[in-house]
């Protein structure tokens, strides 16, 4: 079922014992930063509860705030815009760019526009997109993804960063030293800034009733991304809506928290419009692109709409006990750990990504944390069923002698004779298990497990422990 | 924590397919413990597989199926107690999420309300005080994700273990963190699942604890089944197994 190539892709993650590494102290580092800045467990719960409630009110009315949203920024000078899909949202950003005579974009961290391939699709059109978050610059130097959807470059080390600053920035010499680094980035940078004709960001929330749009970070990049170039596009997906300002504090403590243990991002921007008369300074244009992609069926769905509660902190990846064996590369997909599992068969289709779901131990560790309290599981559960049922309508899903199996399952759980019939026949054979090449798989790391000698019933028997 | 109940004078064992399968020990060793407080087990007749891993495998019907059996079998109003938090999970917060029809929804919550997962059984229902009668020995514990997060009853088990005078609980690195087995997981994601057993075996082999003790025979299959792969020098226990052998002197 679904995609074989991620098995191959955890195999060789977990082989990589130098990424394991990387990956389990980096998250455990994060882990203990969230609760060093969290230290009540009581005062953190209704915080959630807050941030939980505020995200579902937004949801309740989705439709009607995004309206909300559009005539609150439309009224603060800025353009919006509505994308069904990636497609859609790529080609207004090309357009607004090419109205304007932009060549080069300077970009802050958008993991909507990791989804769209925006930068891909620039490049087809002769616009260079430059990624200006430290992260996202050292991934796009090596030409890869996000392994993570707040640290994109945490599956690299130093010497590795140290070789790619050296082999792709001209003029540089080979140093691990992380200031040093930092000032080839910066320099770089510097010039990129002063030179974009067009900053492009996301959007961490967009408060309706205000027109504003939030953006945090702790590199000072998005705010140049956003207020030096004479055109500011922010591209966000379209749950990203709260209702009003006030639900903005425990929302950015949240976020920060769960995300860095930060208490409070090094910026937090909040964008009400364009430069006005008399500013000094500013984008004089700023665009919104609104991006479904999927997103409305996902809301369409009672139980599946609280997906879209997410604020993207990441904290549900840092506390996956997969996720921080095999890292985001493993995934292959935009969103990994947790969130992408529920995520991507919901945007991608279960055809291309049913499989996810099932990468799961189902330990809850990712509801645990998450800061709005979404219910991971028992969505894992849900996308899980929705699989099996698109495999039973011929589509991706389990195979015929899966479905057999548990229908067969059924039909002993029913009957507690053919129950305990099955139970002899393991005591019987000895513990051979029956040659299927799932559980033949399992074998490889474990030993067969034993059938009990005698039948629980027999030995209840025997002690006279009444059966009924 | 909640005063003890009135201690029933009999209840209804659920063994769970693993104990009828691989660990029959388990539900003799519950039952003698429950037996000497002065309370009577049955062992209904009728009952199979909680339904568990077919509802995580996301088969839904199959898992109404099991639901509807265990339904029927164990019906009364007796505690229904249960050795392992996961297979108590699923008959406590999941049965009555299976049904729609409102009679079966109510039955699904009533039996809910009788399920009690061992460990609290003994230290709520029961109010147990057990003698250590072993030698010293050094043990750890591990929070399986269900006893821990779904039942919330990783407390009655450490309050049983702190009360046995000889026994010394060693912290485990990682003592939260899933052991890898998952059910449909261990089958469709071996290699990750047997990475994460491996990770906590060695967690455990670094505490120096003879051995590991648990509430789940989900754990404690996966891990046995790695430690026999491995020939590892390690033990692994079921939370009833190691009382007993406790007060039975080793
Ligand atoms: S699902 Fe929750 S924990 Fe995971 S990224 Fe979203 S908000 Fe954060």
């Amino acid at each position: 079922m679904g995609d074989s190539g991620f098995e191959a892709r955890v195999e060789q993650a977990l082989a990589d014992a130098g990424l394991r590494r990387n990956f389990a102290s980096a998250m455990g580092g994060f882990a203990a930063r969230r609760l060093a800045v969290f230290p009540d467990a009581a005062a953190l719960e209704r915080l959630r509860e807050q941030g939980a409630a505020a995200r579902r009110r937004a949801l309740a009315r989705l439709p009607e705030l995004l309206e909300e949203l559009e005539r609150a920024l439309v009224g603060n000078g800025i353009h919006v815009h509505w994308a069904e899909t990636a497609a859609v949202g790529n080609r207004i950003v090309l357009e607004i760019l090419e109205a304007h005579g932009v060549r080069r974009v300077v970009k802050g961290k958008s993991m909507v526009s990791e989804e769209m391939h925006l930068n891909a699709f620039l490049a087809r059109h002769g616009i260079d997109a430059v990624e200006t978050d430290l992260g996202e610059f050292i991934i796009q130097l090596a030409g890869e993804t996000p392994s993570h959807i707040i640290v994109p470059a945490v599956h690299k080390n130093r010497a590795q960063i140290a070789r790619l600053f050296h082999e792709k920035i001209p003029g540089t010499p080979y140093t691990e030293e992380v200031a040093e680094l930092n000032a080839v980035a910066r320099r770089t940078l510097r010039r990129m800034f002063r030179e974009a004709g067009a900053g492009l960001s996301g959007v961490n929330f967009a408060v309706a009733a205000t027109g504003t749009l939030c953006l945090v970070e702790n590199e000072g990049n998005g705010r140049m991304c956003t207020g030096v170039p004479p055109l500011h596009i922010a591209v966000m997906g379209i749950e990203k809506v709260i209702e009003r300002l006030e639900d903005l504090p425990p929302l950015l403590r949240l976020l920060t928290g769960s995300a860095t243990g930060q208490r409070v991002t090094t910026y937090v921007n909040l964008i009400s419009g364009p430069r006005r008369a008399g500013d000094p300074d500013g984008p004089r244009e700023v665009h919104v692109v609104l991006l479904d992609n999927g997103r409305s069926a996902v809301y369409a769905d009672p139980e599946l709409r609280a997906t879209l509660q997410c604020i993207r902190c990441g904290c549900c990846l840092n506390h996956c006990p997969v996720y921080t064996r095999i890292g985001g590369h493993a995934y292959g997909t935009t969103y990994p750990g947790p969130i992408g599992k529920v995520l991507t068969p919901q945007l991608a289709g279960l055809e291309r990504a049913g499989g996810l779901p099932f990468a799961s131990t189902l330990c809850g560790a990712c509801e645990e944390v998450c800061p709005v309290k979404i219910p991971l599981t028992r969505l894992l559960r849900r996308l899980r069923e929705e699989t099996v049922r698109a495999g039973a309508a011929g589509g991706a899903g389990a195979g015929a002698l899966e479905r057999l199996a548990w229908r067969g399952y059924g039909l002993s759980a029913q009957h507690p004779r053919l129950y305990r019939l099955l139970f002899a026949c393991g005591r019987w054979l000895g513990g051979l298990m029956p040659p299927v090449a799932a559980l033949e798989r399992w074998g490889r790391a474990h030993a067969e497990p034993r059938f009990a000698r005698l039948s629980l019933r027999r030995l209840f028997r025997k002690r006279g422990i009444p059966d009924a | 924590m909640a005063d003890p109940s009135p201690k029933p004078a009999r209840v209804q064992l659920f063994a769970t397919c693993l104990v009828e399968a691989f660990f029959p020990e388990t539900a003799l060793a519950a039952v003698e413990l429950i037996e000497r407080e002065g309370v009577e087990v049955v062992f209904p007749a009728g009952q199979t597989c909680c339904g568990q891993p077919a509802y995580n495998a996301g088969h839904r019907n199959e898992a109404r199926a099991a639901a509807r059996r265990q339904l029927s079998a164990l019906a009364g109003d007796l505690p229904v107690v249960v050795p392992s938090a996961s297979c108590a999970g699923m008959m406590k917060h999941h049965y009555p999420r299976l049904f729609s029809d409102p009679a079966e929804r109510e039955a699904a919550e009533r039996l809910a309300h009788r399920v009690v997962e061992f460990g609290e059984f003994l230290v709520r229902g029961l109010g147990v005080r057990l003698r250590d009668a072993g030698p010293p020995l050094r043990v750890a514990w591990h929070s399986s994700c269900h006893a821990l997060r779904e039942m919330g009853v990783v407390l009655f088990a450490k309050a049983l273990l702190a009360g046995l005078a000889r026994v010394d609980v060693v912290p485990l690195a990682r003592e939260t963190e899933c052991c890898g087995f998952g059910g449909i997981f261990a089958v469709k994601h071996p290699a990750l699942s047997a990475a994460m057993a491996e990770d906590k075996l060695a967690d455990l082999a670094a505490t120096g604890a003879e051995r590991l003790i648990a509430g789940d025979c989900g754990c404690l299959l996966h891990l046995q089944g790695a430690i026999e792969a491995r020939g590892l020098p390690l033990r692994v226990q079921h939370l009833a197994e190691f009382l007993r052998e406790r007060v039975h002197g080793g």
